[in-house]
């Protein structure tokens, strides 16, 4: 079932004054985050968000028509490597 | 013969099932189209005027997004998740359900036919 609208998107209370306050400043600073479900919101277009993906923080930086989205879709929490005892033709990166 | 969105109608069916022969109408937008078009359910095809047809057509025209404009909306939609480097998106690239249904077993509609992945011979056999 889909967020209430009367709620508004959810964001992280926290993560939204620190975004508010590089607005404000004018400034782009790499912000660290482990809210993956707030939702980006206008106000974090052009911003770059280290999120956490329970290793290690991937950068995403955020484009118009990521508005809407949550910040955790953009940062893979499993790597496939490939299956077991299959012969890797290509090596696969990151 | 009635011609609705560059599509051939079966003559023989009712207007309100062979208007699902078009891509993006299904039986409650058939039904809804009809009622705004004024022509009753059940009427088959071969027995409608031009004016219905007309009519329905117009509707259609006016309202709906079906066939080709659909179609290309929802491949722009896929190529934007796609783009953006979602998770949703990058399910669709590598052919796998987007909607977290289990890949373990089934999911045969978006991996396509079973490919027999040669595996290792169980070494024991016994039990």
């Amino acid at each position: 079932m889909s967020r209430s609208i009367k709620k508004g998107p959810y964001v992280d209370p926290k993560l939204l004054k620190k975004v508010e306050a590089l607005n404000k400043a004018n400034q782009k600073k790499i912000i660290k985050t482990w809210s993956r479900a707030s939702t980006i919101i206008p106000e974090f277009v052009g911003h770059t968000f280290a999120v956490h993906n329970g290793n290690k923080f991937v950068p995403v930086y955020v484009h118009e028509a990521m508005v809407g989205h949550k910040l955790g879709e953009f940062a893979p929490t499993r790597i496939f490597r490939g299956h077991p005892g299959v012969k890797t033709e290509r090596t696969t990166s990151s | 013969m009635a011609r609705i969105a560059g599509i051939d109608l079966p003559k023989n069916k009712h207007i309100e099932v062979a208007l699902t022969y078009i891509y993006g109408i299904g039986r409650s937008t058939s039904k809804e189209i009809l009622d705004k078009a004024n022509v009753p359910y059940t009427k088959r095809v071969s027995e409608l005027s031009d004016e219905e047809v007309a009519a329905i057509r117009s509707v259609i025209q006016s309202d709906y997004k079906v066939e080709g404009a659909l179609r290309s909306e929802v491949q722009l939609n896929i190529k934007r998740l796609m783009d953006i480097g979602c998770y949703r998106g990058l399910r669709h690239r590598k052919g796998l359900p987007v909607r977290g249904q289990r890949t373990r077993t089934n999911a045969r509609t978006r991996k396509g036919k079973r490919k027999t992945v040669a595996g290792k011979k169980k070494a024991t056999e016994k039990k």
